[in-house]
């Protein structure tokens, strides 16, 4: 019985996972489709390249919040560390590899590495703390990285690559160019992002994270969620489980900042706040924790909503917090959900049965 | 005398921080959220004090005074309307909703009062307090800023262990179930604590834009994040914590500035509270509340 059931879910679970890969597949064709007859308006061409990015955010954030439980608030610093680390690496290989699909696939790689790195220092301490403080501390983190990143030059010349802290003291050779300008930031990016190389990063991301959801390791992170003590007392690592997936997460991140800032000619560090790292977990939070197909359509929907909202310019972003205020009373208030689905007629008659 | 003049501006950014720190904590302990509107509160606050005084010239004491009431007031709707709904919900779905209050707050300011900075006037004027031939002076808003600080804590404190409604608070804050088997109304008393805290960010808003004389609709966001870490610092849920996380933070905040880079003073005091969590998981003064099976 309880086998049959253990298949059935499964089954269950498969089911879902391919059906967010083809909804994804599908609104890739729907969508490149229409950018190709010109049925897309410029804006919303060009935002396709960031919805990506923030699927892609949205669906590795939710690994850390969803799956393995843990409030996470600075998921913006791996972001960041990824689009400074893929921009400059790109802007080095620029006479070493021609080809830019090629050059941005590395780059991206590059920046998943370095954030990654970044991910597993920041997880020894913050990984030892719980719930609030936890989220506190990565918090701080966030902010850290985006100070520093704000105060770090970074320039090559024939004699290699150069960098210092708080001011420009990197002494290039004439010839030399400086990459990253502290406050700055980067400027003079070229744009190699396309929205092919955007909807290939959310198909990997979407393996990545499923493969590891439905393995031995994510069981543990379930399980490491759902009851810490229960989990440590089966022999669970839970440091290493949780470590696994912070630095998962962060290595997605990193991608997908280099594939974010790629789209655009500057970008500079305080792109990258706190309050980008509350826009993602709004996605994660919004979409149900642990869907990653929910994490999509709200990212995707949250970024075009502000967009679609502009016909009441100065009214936009007060309605986007309404919005967002009266999603979050409707699905969590027990008694306004009722109220809901009492008005669905369908609903009504499936739990009449 | 250079320390000194750093260590009593700490001390004085460090009083608006843990005034601010309080209403978090206080909403912490009773409601178990983050209540990440609250910086936004001392914004309106800020507003509301800079119209009274500078627009209607009245005086800055009935300024804030006012101000005051618009952020009791603003605190118990937004209680009653955006987080009374949520009591039963998970955790993060509150802090959503908080942020999605905190946007809204700042976008109703942005079309209220526009963009533009507005130049704060000091509610004390801009003199100073010249001590040891000059060479140390303290402004009178800094002054007035530690002398407020002092006050609320001392006021806060009495307020919470010797009066019924403070215990009321304490009990709701220990165990919600068994305070309402004790005839406590924990609705009210909930709402009172955010009635508190939103009308002590109304004092802080008006003394931090006397300091920091910018008025901006973001005005409060940063110092809401560091007031927060303050409060975390502390150990959130914890009073007498979140006055001295504020103090330190502020200190801590002045001396990176002065002694290592302006720049990265913000890095080093998240820094400064990463190293206190890694050693006092709980903060300074919080409860370290150990698991049981």
């Amino acid at each position: 019985m309880t086998m049959r059931r253990l298949i059935n879910l499964k089954r269950v679970e498969a089911r879902r996972i391919y059906l967010t890969y083809f909804i994804v597949i599908l609104a890739y064709i729907i969508c490149q489709t229409m950018s190709s007859t010109k049925f897309l308006s410029s804006t919303m061409r060009g935002m396709l390249v960031p919805i990506c990015a923030y699927m892609v955010m949205a669906v590795s954030l939710n690994l850390v919040v969803g799956i393995s439980g843990e409030l996470s608030l600075g998921h913006a610093g791996f972001m960041s560390v990824g689009a400074f680390s893929g921009v400059a690496s790109a802007i080095l290989m620029q006479n070493l590899i021609p080809f830019a699909p090629v050059r941005l696939a590395l780059a991206m790689i590059i920046a998943a590495i370095f954030a990654a790195v970044a991910g597993f220092l920041i997880g020894i301490p913050v990984l030892r703390l719980k719930g609030d403080y936890l989220a506190i501390v990565t918090l701080a983190f966030g902010e850290i990285i985006k100070s520093l990143l704000n105060n770090f030059y970074l320039g090559v010349d024939s004699g290699g690559i150069h960098f210092s802290m708080l001011s420009d003291t990197t002494r290039l050779l004439p010839g030399g160019k400086l990459i990253i300008r502290g406050p700055m930031g980067i400027s003079g990016i070229q744009k190699i992002s396309t929205f092919p190389a955007g909807f290939i990063l959310v198909m990997i991301a979407l393996m990545v994270v499923f493969n590891l959801v439905n393995s031995r390791s994510g069981r543990a992170f379930m399980a490491i969620r759902d009851d810490r003590i229960a989990a440590e007392s089966i022999g669970l690592d839970i440091t290493k489980y949780k470590m696994m997936a912070f630095v998962t997460s962060a290595a997605l991140a990193g991608a997908a900042g280099a594939l974010f800032a790629m789209n655009y000619s500057t970008i500079v560090a305080n792109k990258f706040d706190f309050n980008t790292s509350i826009l993602i977990l709004v996605f994660v939070v919004l979409g149900g924790q642990g869907n990653m197909l929910g994490s999509i359509i709200a990212a995707a929907a949250l970024t075009i909503l502000p967009e679609k909202l502009r016909e009441f310019s100065d009214y936009r972003m007060l309605l986007y917090a309404i919005i967002l205020i009266i999603t979050m009373l409707g699905t969590n208030n027990s008694e306004i959900r009722s109220f809901f689905a009492k008005l669905n007629p369908f609903k009504r008659k499936e739990e009449a049965e | 005398m250079i320390f000194l003049n750093y260590f009593i501006s700490g001390i004085s950014l460090g009083s608006i921080y843990a005034i601010i720190a309080l209403g978090y904590t206080m909403v912490y302990g009773i409601a178990k959220m983050l209540n990440f509107a609250h910086g936004d509160v001392i914004m309106v606050g800020a507003y509301v004090c800079f119209y009274a005084v500078s627009r209607y010239e009245l005086h800055p004491l009935i300024g804030i005074i006012l101000a005051m009431i618009v952020c009791t007031f603003l605190g118990i709707i937004i209680e009653r309307f955006a987080y009374k709904p949520l009591r039963q919900a998970p955790s993060l779905a509150v802090l959503i909703t908080a942020i999605g209050v905190s946007y809204f707050l700042q976008n109703t300011a942005l079309l209220l009062w526009s963009s533009n900075p507005k130049v704060f006037p000091s509610i004390i004027g801009r003199g100073a307090f010249k001590l040891f031939e000059g060479e140390l002076s303290i402004s009178h808003v800094t002054a007035l800023t530690i002398i407020t600080c002092l006050i609320i804590m001392i006021v806060l404190t009495l307020f919470i262990n010797k009066t019924r409604l403070g215990k009321a608070m304490r009990a709701c804050s220990e165990d919600k179930g068994a305070a309402q088997l004790m005839g406590i109304n924990v609705n009210a008393t909930i709402s009172m604590t955010f009635a508190i805290g939103s009308g002590l960010a109304a004092i802080a808003g008006a003394l931090l834009c006397s300091a920091y004389p910018t008025l901006m609709p973001t005005t409060g966001a940063l110092p809401g994040i560091k007031a927060f870490t303050a409060a975390v610092f502390g150990g959130i849920g914890s009073i007498p914590g979140a006055f001295l996380g504020g103090l330190m933070l502020g200190v801590i905040e002045i001396f990176a500035k002065a002694y290592i880079s302006s720049q990265l003073s913000d890095a080093v005091v998240f820094a400064v509270l990463i190293i206190v969590l890694l050693v006092k998981p709980a903060g300074l003064l919080g409860k370290y509340t150990q698991e049981k099976v």
